[in-house]
C-alpha cells in the first residue's frame, strides 16, 4: 500500500505541466532539444564529417545555372545523388559518393527515392547529344522509360543576368567564390558555351577542369537545356578515384 | 474602431505597397505574381476588416451566455470545410502522379504539371493544407471545449485561418511555377516561410492566451499534443529554412549549410514533421474525438502521460535512419536507428491507449462507421510504427530504402493513420459546429470507409511488392558475378504495381468525394431544433 501511495504521489507532481502552459512549453522544448544538439551540431566541428579530398570545386556559373533547373523542375524527386559502399552500387554506379562531393550544393541533392537512376557519377558516362535527345523525349533513347520530356527546356534562352548575384550570396555562406568570379559570372557563363577563345582560357583558369563547348553562346543561343547538360556532364566527375587514397582521413 | 482592426488595416496598408514595388521591380514574372498576390491579399484583407466593422455590434461578443461559454466556431467552420476542397485536390493530384508514372504520356510535354511539380504540390497539399486545416480547426475546437472557454483574440483567430491558407495557396502555385527549395516536405521559399512564421506565432499565442483563460484547472491531455505540435514544428521551420534570400527582388533564396550538414538538418526536420506534424497533432485529434464518440473516458491517464514525454523525445532522434548508408557519419546513422527501434515503444503505447479506450463500447462499431474509421486509423497507426522502426535497420534499409517501400510505409501511415483520424474527427465536428443533429447519412460515411479501406490495401500492398521486387532486382547477380537487370528493365518490372497503385489511388478519391458530398448535404440541412440556433450545445470538458 505504502508503495502505491508513493507512486501515485510522484504520478500527481506532473499536476506541475497540467496546471501551467508555460511550463508545459517548456518542458517540451527541453524535451526536444536533445536529438537535434547531439546529432547535428557536432557535424559542425569533427573534421571527419567531411573529409578533406583533392578536385572538388564551386560550380562553374553555366553549371550553377544548370542545377537551379534541376532544382526548380524537381529532378530531386526521382533521382538520388548519393552512391551507398554496397557492392551492387559501386558496380552499378561507381565509387560511393564522398562527403565532400556535395559539400558546395546549397542545397544539397542527395534525393531520397530512385524511381530513375542514380545521377551522383552520370558525368561523362553519355555525349552531349544523347542527353540533348533523351531531355526531348526520353523514350527516344530508353523506349520504357517512365521520365518525363522536358522540350522546353531547349526552347528557352538562358538567363545568366542574376547568376552573379546568387554567387555572392553562395560565397557569403561559405563558398570559395571570389570577387573575379563573381565579376565575370555572365561572361563565364557564355565562354563555357562558345568554345575556344581568349574567354574560355580565363574561365579555365578560374575553374579547374571545366569543359567548354562550342554551343554558339557567344550568337546568344545558349538555352537551358546546355545548361543543364554543362551540371549533368561535371557530376561526380570532380575527384580523381585513381588518386584517392580513402584511408588518407583515418585517424 | 478596434486598436487591432486599425493597426492591422495599417500593417496590410503597408504589406500591400510593398508588394505592390517587389511586383514592379521582381527579378522573374513568377516572382511579380507572388507579389501581386501579396498586394491583392492585403486590399482583401483592409475590405474584409471593414466590412466586418460594418457589421459587428459595437460590444465585443460575450464571452458567456447565460452561463455557459460562448464558443468561437466561425474560423473553425472555415477550415473543416476547406480542408475538405484542399483534401480532394490534394488526392487527386496525387492519382494524378500515381498515373503519370504508369503511363509518362500523362506528363503531356507542359511544365507546369510534369512530375517534379505536381510532386511536391501533392505532398504539401495533402500534409499541409488537408492535414494543416484538420489540425488548426480541430485543435481551436478542443482548445475551447476542453479549458471550457471562448477562444482567446477578435480578428487573431481569423488572421490565422485565412493567413494559414493563404500560404498554402503561395507555396502551391511557387511549385507549378518552378520555385522551390528542393528540401522534401520544406518546398516553399523564404517569403512563404516568413509569412508562415507570423501565422504561426499569432496561432500559438491563440492558444496560450486561450489555456490562460480557462476554467478548468488542469490542461486536458489533447492539448499537450497539440502544444507539442506547435511549438516543435515553429523549432523544426526555423532551423531549416535558415537561408539567405540572393534580393527582396529574387524568389530564390541561399540555404546557410550544405551538403551533409544541410541533409541532416533536412531529415531532423523531415522526420518531425512526420513525428510532430503527422503524428503529435493527430493524436491530439485521437485523444479527444475518440473518447467523445465512444463515450468512454480514455483507457489509462498514466500511459498517456509516458506517451506523451517519451514519444517527443524520442522522435527527435530518428531522422538520421533517412541518410543510412550516406555520407552522413556512422556514429549519426547508429544514433538514428537506434532511436527509432526505441521509438516503437512510445509509439505502441499510444496506440495501446487509444484502441483500449473502447473498452466497454466495441459493439459501437457495428453500429457507428465513424468511430469505426478512427479505430481502423489507430490499427493503420500501430502499423505503420511497427513498420518504420524495421525499415529504419540498416540491413533493412539497405533494400528499401530509395525503393517504392518507403512510398507505401508513408501512405499506409498518410492515408490509413492521418486521412482516417482526419475523416473521422471532420464527421464529428461538422455537426458539432454547424449545430446540426447528426450527418446526413451515416450510409455513405459507410461507403467511404471501405472505399478508404480497400484503396489502402491496393496501394500499400503494390507498393511492398514493387519496392521489395525492385530492391532484389537492383542486387540481382548472375551466376558469373554481374549485375543481372540494367535499371530499366527494374522499371519495366514495376509497371503493374504502379497501375494496381492507381486504382488504389482511385478508390480513396471516390470515397473523399462520397465525404465531400456528405458533408456537403449536412451542413445544407436545417439546423437541429433542440437547441436554440447561436447557442452551442454544452458537452462535459474532459
Amino acid at each position: 500500500m505504502a508503495n502505491t501511495t508513493q507512486s501515485s504521489s510522484l504520478w500527481q507532481k506532473h499536476a506541475i505541466f497540467e496546471k501551467n502552459s508555460i511550463i508545459l512549453v517548456i518542458g517540451i522544448i527541453v524535451a526536444i532539444a536533445w536529438g537535434g544538439l547531439v546529432e547535428i551540431v557536432p557535424l559542425f566541428y569533427l573534421k571527419s564529417t567531411i573529409e578533406k579530398v583533392e578536385g572538388v570545386r564551386p560550380y562553374s556559373p553555366l553549371e550553377l545555372a544548370g542545377y537551379n533547373i534541376y532544382v526548380r523542375e524537381g529532378c530531386y524527386n526521382c533521382h538520388s545523388q548519393m552512391v551507398r559502399p554496397l557492392r551492387d552500387e559501386v558496380e552499378r554506379y561507381g565509387h560511393y559518393s564522398l562527403a565532400a562531393e556535395s559539400m558546395y550544393d546549397h542545397p544539397f541533392q542527395w534525393g531520397s527515392k530512385r524511381t530513375g537512376p542514380d545521377l551522383a557519377r552520370v558525368g561523362g558516362k553519355y555525349s552531349d547529344d544523347w542527353h540533348r535527345d533523351h531531355m526531348r523525349n526520353p523514350r527516344a533513347v530508353v523506349p520504357t522509360s517512365i521520365m518525363p520530356a522536358y522540350p522546353w527546356l531547349e526552347k528557352t534562352a538562358l538567363d545568366t543576368k542574376r547568376l552573379g548575384d546568387q554567387m555572392k550570396v553562395l560565397s557569403i555562406v561559405g563558398v570559395p567564390y571570389t570577387q573575379e568570379m563573381i565579376d565575370s559570372a555572365e561572361k563565364d557563363a557564355i565562354a563555357q558555351g562558345s568554345g575556344d577563345g581568349k574567354d574560355a582560357k580565363a574561365l579555365q583558369g578560374r575553374y579547374k577542369n571545366v569543359i567548354v563547348r562550342d554551343l554558339g553562346a557567344d550568337k546568344g543561343k545558349l538555352t537551358e537545356l546546355d545548361a543543364v547538360i554543362a551540371y549533368l556532364q561535371r557530376m561526380g566527375t570532380q575527384v580523381d578515384f585513381k588518386l584517392y587514397d580513402s584511408k588518407a582521413n583515418i585517424r | 474602431m478596434r486598436f487591432g482592426e486599425l493597426g492591422l488595416i495599417v500593417v496590410f496598408a503597408a504589406l500591400a505597397a510593398f508588394s505592390l514595388l517587389v511586383t514592379a521591380k521582381a527579378w522573374t514574372p513568377e516572382y511579380a505574381f507572388h507579389a501581386a498576390l501579396f498586394a491583392l491579399g492585403s486590399v482583401a484583407a483592409i475590405i474584409g476588416i471593414f466590412k466586418r466593422y460594418g457589421a459587428r455590434s459595437a460590444e465585443p461578443p460575450p464571452q458567456e451566455i447565460d452561463g455557459k461559454p460562448n464558443y468561437n466556431y466561425g474560423p473553425i467552420k472555415f477550415m473543416a470545410t476547406i480542408s475538405l476542397v484542399w483534401g480532394v485536390a490534394g488526392f487527386l493530384v496525387g492519382l494524378i502522379a500515381a498515373l503519370q508514372l504508369a503511363y509518362p504520356a500523362l506528363n503531356f510535354d507542359l511544365p507546369w504539371i510534369s512530375f517534379g511539380r505536381l510532386r511536391p504540390l501533392h505532398t504539401s497539399a495533402v500534409i499541409f493544407a488537408f492535414g494543416g486545416n484538420v489540425l488548426i480547426s480541430t485543435s481551436f475546437y478542443v482548445m475551447q471545449r476542453t479549458s471550457r472557454a471562448r477562444m482567446a483574440g477578435d480578428l487573431a483567430p481569423w488572421f490565422v485561418a485565412i493567413g494559414y491558407n493563404f500560404f498554402i495557396l503561395i507555396a502551391g502555385t511557387g511549385y507549378l511555377l518552378g520555385i522551390t527549395r528542393s528540401h522534401e516536405y520544406a518546398e516553399p521559399e523564404w517569403y512563404a516561410i516568413l509569412w508562415l512564421v507570423v501565422v504561426w506565432v499569432v496561432y500559438l499565442l491563440i492558444y496560450l492566451f486561450t489555456l490562460a483563460k480557462r476554467s478548468e484547472p488542469h490542461i486536458y491531455v489533447a492539448n499537450w499534443f497539440y502544444l507539442a505540435f506547435i511549438v516543435t514544428i515553429a523549432v523544426l521551420v526555423l532551423g531549416n529554412n535558415t537561408e539567405i534570400p540572393v534580393s527582396i527582388y529574387s524568389s530564390r533564396s541561399v540555404i546557410v549549410w550544405s551538403g551533409v550538414q544541410d541533409a541532416m538538418i533536412q531529415w531532423w526536420y523531415g522526420h518531425n514533421a512526420v513525428g510532430f506534424f503527422l503524428t503529435a497533432g493527430f493524436l491530439g485529434i485521437m485523444y479527444y474525438f475518440v473518447p467523445k464518440r465512444a463515450e468512454r473516458p480514455v483507457y489509462s491517464y498514466r500511459l498517456s502521460i509516458i506517451h506523451f514525454w517519451a514519444l517527443i523525445f524520442l522522435y527527435m532522434w530518428a531522422g538520421p535512419h533517412h541518410l543510412h548508408y550516406t555520407a552522413l557519419p556512422d556514429w549519426a546513422q547508429t544514433l538514428g536507428m537506434t532511436f527509432s527501434v526505441i521509438l516503437w515503444m512510445p509509439s505502441w503505447g499510444g496506440m495501446i491507449n487509444g484502441l483500449m479506450t473502447l473498452s466497454g463500447a466495441w459493439d459501437k462499431l457495428r453500429t457507428d462507421p465513424v468511430l469505426r474509421m478512427m479505430v481502423v486509423s489507430i490499427a493503420f497507426y500501430g502499423m505503420s510504427t511497427f513498420e518504420g522502426p524495421l525499415m529504419s535497420v540498416k540491413a533493412v534499409n539497405g533494400l528499401s530504402h530509395y525503393t517504392d517501400w518507403t512510398i507505401g510505409h508513408v501512405h499506409s501511415g498518410a492515408l490509413g493513420w492521418v486521412g482516417f483520424v482526419s475523416f473521422g474527427a471532420i464527421y464529428c465536428l461538422i455537426p458539432w459546429v454547424f449545430n446540426r443533429k447528426g450527418l446526413y447519412s451515416l450510409k455513405l460515411v459507410d461507403w467511404h470507409f471501405w472505399l478508404g479501406t480497400i484503396g489502402i490495401v491496393f496501394y500499400i500492398s503494390s507498393m511492398w511488392v514493387a519496392g521489395i521486387m525492385q530492391g532484389l532486382m537492383w542486387r540481382a547477380y548472375t551466376p558469373q558475378g554481374f549485375l543481372e537487370y540494367s535499371f530499366v528493365e527494374t522499371v519495366d518490372a514495376m509497371h503493374p504495381m504502379y497501375v494496381i497503385r492507381a486504382l488504389g489511388g482511385a478508390l480513396f478519391v471516390l470515397g473523399s468525394l462520397i465525404m465531400a458530398y456528405n458533408i456537403y448535404m449536412t451542413i445544407a440541412s436545417p439546423e437541429a431544433s433542440e437547441v436554440p440556433s447561436g447557442t452551442p450545445e454544452l458537452a462535459p470538458a474532459e
